[in-house]
């Protein structure tokens, strides 16, 4: 097979060679000029990326191994800080409150989002469908900052939340959500879940909307129930959508600190103390940039340890 | 840093010179030196604060090695000048200073940029060590920029100002020794004002518990407790979120200053080595303190409160006392006009001194500043015009300090602002004053003090636990 094309190959060469190469060279060219064309779209992204991923990134590695207070001369202390961060109770309490929240905000707003989107897809596919998305959605677009002041109203002791306890008489359960060391966290996360699960949701169900209805159809032909469906079709075919979620939701769960700031700032008691806060306040308060960094490297890893997993299931079985 | 500011001493001498010389006769020339004769008497009253602090340390103060041209203090001259300033949010004493001053001095003008006092504390380093550094800056704490020499030293400005002549506490709480401990040394900042904290209570809700005149003793204050109790009122209104840090330190030192000496506490508070904040007069103080939240004298939701949550539900009538400083009283006086009272923390014992917190309210100047000497004179204008002082006191409802022998400005009558002004000379002459024992380091409020009391309100700390954490947190930040 190779030797005949070669030869119709050179045949053609020699009878128009310079035809030939100069369409070769302006093929190449064109490449080339396309690979420049391409570079340069890139290049303005991978500058940004760099210069504010990369280069921070490195920096923050490069800083955990030091004992610097961000202005003066820097000291070369090994592995030191993450020896700090491993012995002191409040620095290592944090990265346990962090897996803590995972459970809320990544657990939760997957396994419910998932039986949210099938019951819309299934039942409210016109007009009330639409809105019920719109209104789960909405949190999304709503500044976390803001949400978390409104939900720190809502959860005080003379908050709304409490009144509504107060008036369907369940007055014994009122308290000040965010104060109370037993229910500090499960708030906060509850708030994580009010914003993700709109997020989870959507995402579901417009992966829901491209499945197959045959095969529903055929299923519902065999007699399979709600439930069935939902666990041998809608699950299995949504494993690589599931995945997604779960990465996305884990990762604001181990990252977070915009609600957490807001919402209760760590207290009480740093009972809801999350690695981004200890980081924040170590690195701007304290001027101790080597120990903050050095539990940010060890929360990068965590996230990594945690989703890299997720990742390689989900990814696996999709294809 | 030294050449740099003798160089700006040289500069602003040439600037007096040409202007002697071309003789335009200039007001500032003339008004400028304000505070150059050392005051005759030494009136007690006017001390705000006290002179508590290592007195018996008193440094030698570095004299000046250029001796200042007598006759030429350091001034804004003629000029135009902006005054590159960073400012608190929220709090309008500085923008108030600053209008006035602008209208006395027309060629200074403003470029002032402002933030949340906790994004303050964040971005002073680099505030000061970046391109642009202030004239002016509010600052949160100020040790290790003093070590990291990004403060003016001010004691140029003290000798050429005469500051050096007042009284002495008001400048202590701002003077950093070599060794790094706070209380003496150098001056590296001055105060706008001084602050002074007490109890704050509620006239009406106090009536209707029988007070009819400040507790003498803590046992006439915890009867009063009880009765408010009692009286299905509440007790204490008090904040204690981690978002504006655990107001709970207010009464705790309140507590420890009536069991012991304020000496070892303002020691620790300025770091001086082996100080330790885990005394056996605080732990009766800090058990003091846990036996009122026992008895339910503070709010239930406390760990959840914040600050300004705290002032507006004081100011609707809920709790019968607030421990707070005069910072509020333009805001107690708005929310209950004439229906808040003012006491100080009373003592142990009866016949005993009270004591209270007390801070400047801190400025300082960056050591690259363009316009250092336009800013002293600023402050030294604070602290001596008539205006100015009315503006610190109508607005700012604290001391306006200064030398001694001067008026102090009128304050409108019903106002609490009286009752805290008149309560300054009591812990002044009592030498009973104290930092806070939330500024002792920069993290220490939000990583020791916050997160224990709370804890001690949530029942998962006691007293002695509570000073044994906060001292732990305290050794690992210095040893840092």
């Amino acid at each position: 097979m190779p030797a005949p094309s070669k030869s119709t190959m050179t045949s053609s060469e020699t009878s128009d060679r310079p035809v030939a190469t100069s369409l070769s060279r302006q093929i190449r060219k064109m490449v080339r000029r396309e690979t420049i064309i391409g570079w340069l779209f890139v290049t303005p992204a991978l500058v940004m990326y760099s210069v504010f991923v990369l280069v921070p990134l490195l920096l923050s590695i490069q800083y955990s191994f030091f004992r610097w207070d961000g202005i003066g001369p820097m000291t070369w202390v090994g592995l030191k800080n993450y020896q700090t961060v491993l012995e002191v109770p409040d620095l290592l309490g944090t990265i346990f409150n962090a897996f803590k929240l995972v459970a809320f905000f990544s657990f939760i707003p997957v396994s419910l989002g998932l039986a949210v989107a099938s019951i819309i897809h299934r039942v409210a596919t016109g007009r009330l469908g639409t809105v019920a998305r719109t209104v789960l959605f909405l949190p999304q677009i709503i500044p976390l900052v803001a949400a978390g002041i409104i939900w720190g109203w809502l959860l005080a002791l003379p908050g709304l939340i409490n009144e509504i306890l107060n008036a369907i008489g369940l007055g014994a359960f009122t308290r000040a959500w965010l104060g109370d060391f037993d229910w500090a966290l499960p708030s906060v996360g509850f708030i994580g879940v009010w914003v993700l699960l709109g997020f989870c949701i959507v995402l579901l169900w417009t992966a829901m909307t491209k499945l197959d209805p045959a095969i529903y159809e055929s299923a519902r032909i065999d007699g399979a129930s709600w439930f069935t469906e939902f666990s041998t079709i809608t699950v299995p075919l949504l494993r690589h959508e599931i995945g997604v979620c779960l990465t996305v939701t884990i990762i604001a769960a181990l990252a977070a600190f915009d609600i957490v700031y807001v919402a209760t700032a760590g207290g009480p008691g740093n009972s809801t103390a999350v690695p981004g806060i200890q980081i924040y306040i170590l690195a701007f308060t304290q001027q101790r940039i080597g120990l903050a960094s050095a539990l940010a490297v060890m929360l990068m890893v965590l996230v990594l340890v945690t989703i890299l997993p997720i990742q390689r299931l989900t990814q696996e079985v999709s294809k | 840093m030294k050449k740099k500011s003798a160089l700006w001493f040289l500069a602003s001498l040439l600037v007096m010179i040409s202007l002697l010389l071309s003789a335009c006769g200039a007001p500032v020339a003339t008004t400028a030196p304000a505070a150059t004769q050392a005051p005759d008497t030494e009136v007690a009253t006017e001390a705000p604060v006290a002179d508590t602090v290592v007195a018996t340390e008193e440094e030698p103060a570095e004299a000046p090695t250029e001796a200042p041209a007598a006759a030429v203090s350091p001034s804004c001259g003629t000029d135009p000048v902006v005054l590159n300033a960073y400012f608190e949010t929220g709090f309008d004493i500085p923008f108030k200073l600053s209008e006035e001053f602008t209208k006395q001095y027309p060629n200074v003008t403003w470029d002032i940029k402002q933030d949340q006092f906790t994004n303050l504390i964040n971005e002073t380093p680099r505030l000061l060590s970046g391109d642009n550094p202030p004239d002016l800056i509010r600052l949160p704490t100020m040790v290790s920029f003093a070590n990291q020499g990004l403060l003016m030293n001010l004691d140029e400005y003290a000798a050429a100002f005469g500051w050096d002549e007042w009284p002495v506490p008001q400048l202590n709480q701002n003077r950093v020794a070599e060794d790094g401990t706070r209380g003496s040394g150098s001056l590296y900042a001055m105060g706008l004002n001084y602050s002074l904290t007490g109890i704050f209570y509620n006239k009406e809700l106090a009536a209707q518990i029988g007070m009819t005149e400040p507790p003498k003793t803590v046992a006439e204050f915890d009867e009063l407790l009880a009765k408010a109790k009692e009286a299905d009122l509440l007790p204490i209104m008090q904040w204690g979120s981690a978002k504006s840090g655990m107001g709970l330190a207010f009464p705790l030192q309140h507590l420890m200053a009536a069991y012991g000496p304020v000496q070892p506490i303002n020691d620790w508070i300025f770091q001086k080595p082996g100080a330790t904040i885990d005394t056996e007069a605080n732990l009766l103080a800090a058990q003091h303190l846990q036996q009122w939240i026992e008895n339910g004298y503070f709010p239930e939701d406390i760990n959840a409160i914040e600050y300004t949550d705290a002032s507006a539900r004081f100011g609707k009538g809920e709790g019968v006392f607030i421990f707070n400083g005069d910072w509020q009283n333009a805001g107690y006086d708005t929310d209950m006009p004439g229906n808040v009272g003012f006491f100080l923390m009373p003592p142990l014992e009866a016949g005993g001194d009270p004591a209270a917190m007390s801070a400047p309210l801190t400025f300082g100047i960056a050591a690259n500043a363009k316009n250092a000497d336009c800013a002293a004179f600023f402050f030294n204008w604070i602290a001596t015009d008539e205006t100015a002082r009315q503006i610190d006191v109508t607005i700012g409802g604290s001391n306006p300090g200064g030398p001694s022998g001067l008026t102090m400005p009128a304050v409108t009558a019903g106002s609490v602002t009286n009752e805290t002004l008149a309560a300054g000379p009591v812990v002044g002459e009592a030498g009973t004053s104290m930092d806070f024992i939330a500024n002792a380091t920069s993290a220490i409020f939000a990583q020791g003090w916050t997160p224990e009391l709370q804890k001690m309100v949530g029942g998962k700390q006691d007293a002695a636990g509570l000073l044994k954490a906060v001292q732990e947190e305290y050794l690992r930040e210095l040893t840092q």
